[in-house]
């Protein structure tokens, strides 16, 4: 049984195209870019080939893309560099919904005599932006809002919030990790600072990532050691993660057009038919202004483990914003922010799709979905009765 | 990815004695929708023999709850309830072949849920969990809770109460709470105090008292944001300063004298502790 994998806000496989690109730099070509032979040297002009191509997909100049080694560091790097950068700011602002790479980072900075604002998110997972405008004070060093979010794929308007803030003089960092390669992202309008991508959300390599900087932005060095990336991020290169990062991006621009409105008609087609065939179910998010390729549904009454692990018998990979699945007790804290009820947070289900994702797949999740959720809620004491009340 | 054993798979994909008994003599609920987890356990007893005769369960939960309420039926099906009693929530998880160590609570909520049928049988009732013994606000645990589960499954740190009753897991307010319930616990037991010395001499004393307010006094006052400090020491007297919340306490001459008791029965039998001025 082969899998039907729709957990590609999780990771995504390599495309063929990728890995056949990299293969030669994982064998013959080991060299190293910053020798003086032409053996290792060579591979240099590899590596700026395939930072044009990144920065092309971006609309960006390449000398602005900083190759790191995954979306995490390109967050932690981003958010430090701010505030080594103006170290008499002592106030950073994000939102209650980021990816624990920028999430946890605040945190840190917080216990370490930081002053951290927190945006909230309303029931549609929208940002609370009079709240954001109105924290922007003297004393801010960075603003950090995600581009699309990892979990209900609501996109914010990372546009408007870039403007405002570029009037009132302060850094502005976005988490693009979800949004590259899905959404139309052009930094030479779009009035961010920096951005961070991921390499294996757009079928690349796990283990390689990038921080887009503006010409002009101060940087402080995150890493520190040898040369590599104009000392902006040292440590021998992963050439051949970057080579095939540069492919990925160049197969994203072209499939970006085609994938936009080929996954939008799978996604919508997956979620109008489970809300059809399953009762006491909801979507959580912004339907209006959401990733084409995301769907989180809440199924009531029932728990995401059991359900992820009832999918899984049908070689079906999703993933749940559960407590029992976060790793912690407490379940998702996007959707808590959100004021979604516990009773859905616990039953939440997302559907993440790829360009590799084909009709024949939707529709065998669609076949064998609302029998496991029927099973599921004939094994729960809750929703027998139609008007019960689960005990506060 | 949870690490199940295939028992628990196989038990959570095809749970036994699932459903309701309509004409059940004993219902057990315990759990909330919103802590994640819940289960009602239907007993149907055998007026004769005083004998399980059917048990029913109907769960909300992850695939390891659902597995150990199956267990659970399965393991009280036939015994009397004094035997049913005898199945603690180890025995729940050995039918299993074991669980996650972040999965023991499920066990314990079998555990909890059989207690909660047989004391609605026998007419008693549940306890209310008040207020004032609530330890974990996020998922209502209360101290006997804790002090229970611990005891029975021999639980010495803060992250096995969380494994094994989920307090302390969310905003972790609370685990300060949950140390101090277990030094108090594992401190009752005897054998591990060090057998008092005899004719010690000024400097080993000064020592040992030093040890002994430092590891065993100051951690509890922390706790409660309060602290002492040894100001001098004296022959058998010894000067203490009161810190934190424990300035102006209303109960700081039962904490000096607590101090006291314990310096009297480590060290020896003639100091005294004083407050000083």
């Amino acid at each position: 049984m082969s899998a039907i994998y729709l957990d590609n806000n999780a990771t995504t496989r390599i495309a063929p195209e990728v890995l056949e690109e990299m293969l030669p730099y994982l064998t013959e070509l080991y060299g190293n870019p910053s020798s003086m032979h032409t053996f290792g040297g060579q591979l240099y002009r590899k590596i700026e080939e395939a930072r044009e191509r990144v920065a092309s997909l971006l609309n960006a100049e390449p000398e602005e893309i900083i190759f790191t080694s995954c979306g995490t560091e390109s967050d932690n790097a981003a958010i430090l560099s701010a505030v080594e950068s103006y170290p008499r700011k002592k106030h950073v602002i994000t939102t209650r919904v980021e990816h624990p790479a920028v999430l946890n980072f605040c945190k840190h900075l917080s216990r370490k005599g930081y002053r951290v604002t927190f945006i909230p998110v309303n029931h549609l997972g929208q940002l609370d932006m009079d709240f954001l405008f109105k924290s922007v004070d003297d004393e801010t060093a960075l603003v950090s809002v995600m581009y699309a979010n990892n979990e209900t794929g609501v996109i914010f308007p990372v546009a408007e919030i870039g403007e405002r803030l570029k009037e009132r003089g302060v850094l502005f960092h976005t988490d693009a990790v979800q949004a590259a390669g899905k959404l139309h992202v052009d930094l030479k309008s779009l009035p961010v600072d920096m951005l961070s991508l991921s390499g294996h959300k757009l079928h690349a390599q796990k283990g390689i990532g990038v921080l887009y900087v503006r010409k002009g932005t101060r940087f402080s060095p995150f890493i520190i050691g040898g040369h590599q990336e104009r000392g902006r991020r040292a440590g021998t290169e992963n050439v051949a993660s970057i080579v095939g990062l540069g492919k990925a991006c160049e197969l994203a621009g072209k499939f970006l057009h085609m994938e936009a409105t080929y996954l939008k008609v799978l996604c919508d087609r997956l979620e109008t038919a489970l809300l059809n065939r399953c009762p006491d179910a909801r979507i959580n998010g912004d339907i209006e202004n959401r990733l084409p390729n995301t769907t989180n549904i809440s199924f009531e009454y029932v728990e995401g483990e059991a359900i992820l692990l009832r999918l899984n018998e049908f070689g079906i990979c999703a993933s749940s914003g559960s407590a029992c699945t976060s790793g912690s007790l407490e379940p998702s804290h996007v959707l808590r922010a959100m004021g979604i009820p516990y009773t859905a947070v616990h039953g939440s289900i997302r559907f993440s799709l790829s360009r590799y994702t084909t009709e024949q797949e939707i529709d065998r999740v669609i076949e064998v979905m609302p029998g496991i959720i029927r099973e599921l809620r004939e094994l729960s004491p809750f929703g027998r009765e139609k008007f019960f009340c689960p005990p506060e | 990815m949870w690490e199940y054993t295939d028992k628990v798979k196989e038990t959570f994909l095809k749970p036994k004695n699932v459903g309701e008994i309509p004409d059940a003599d004993a219902v057990g609920e315990v759990g909330s929708i919103i802590c994640g987890d819940a289960l009602k356990l239907f007993l149907k007893i055998d007026k004769e023999t005083g004998k399980i005769a059917d048990a029913k369960f109907q769960t909300f939960g992850c695939a390891s709850a659902i597995a150990s309420s199956s267990a659970l039926t399965e393991l009280v099906k036939g015994k009397t309830l004094d035997e049913a009693l005898e199945i603690s929530n180890q025995d729940i998880a050995d039918f299993l072949g074991g669980l996650p160590d972040q999965k023991m609570h499920c066990s314990v909520m079998g555990r909890e849920a059989l207690e909660a049928a047989i004391a609605n049988y026998k007419g008693e009732k549940i306890p209310e969990k008040e207020e004032g013994n609530l330890v974990c606000k996020c998922f209502n645990v209360t101290e006997e809770k804790i002090r229970k589960v611990a005891v029975e499954n021999h639980l010495t740190s803060v992250d096995e109460i969380t494994n094994f009753t989920k307090a302390g897991g969310g905003c972790g307010e609370c685990i300060p709470n949950i140390e101090s319930i277990l030094r108090d616990i594992w401190s009752l037991k005897p054998p591990e105090k060090p057998p008092k010395p005899r004719k010690l001499t000024n400097l080993h004393k000064i020592a040992l008292i030093q040890e002994i307010i430092e590891n065993e006094i100051r951690p509890g006052l922390q706790a409660d944001n309060g602290d002492v400090e040894i100001i001098d020491i004296e022959g058998n007297k010894v000067m203490v300063a009161l810190r934190g919340m424990c300035t102006g306490c209303l109960m700081a001459d039962v904490t000096v004298r607590g101090i006291q008791d314990k310096l009297r029965e480590l060290v020896s039998d003639d100091v005294v502790v004083e407050v000083y001025q």
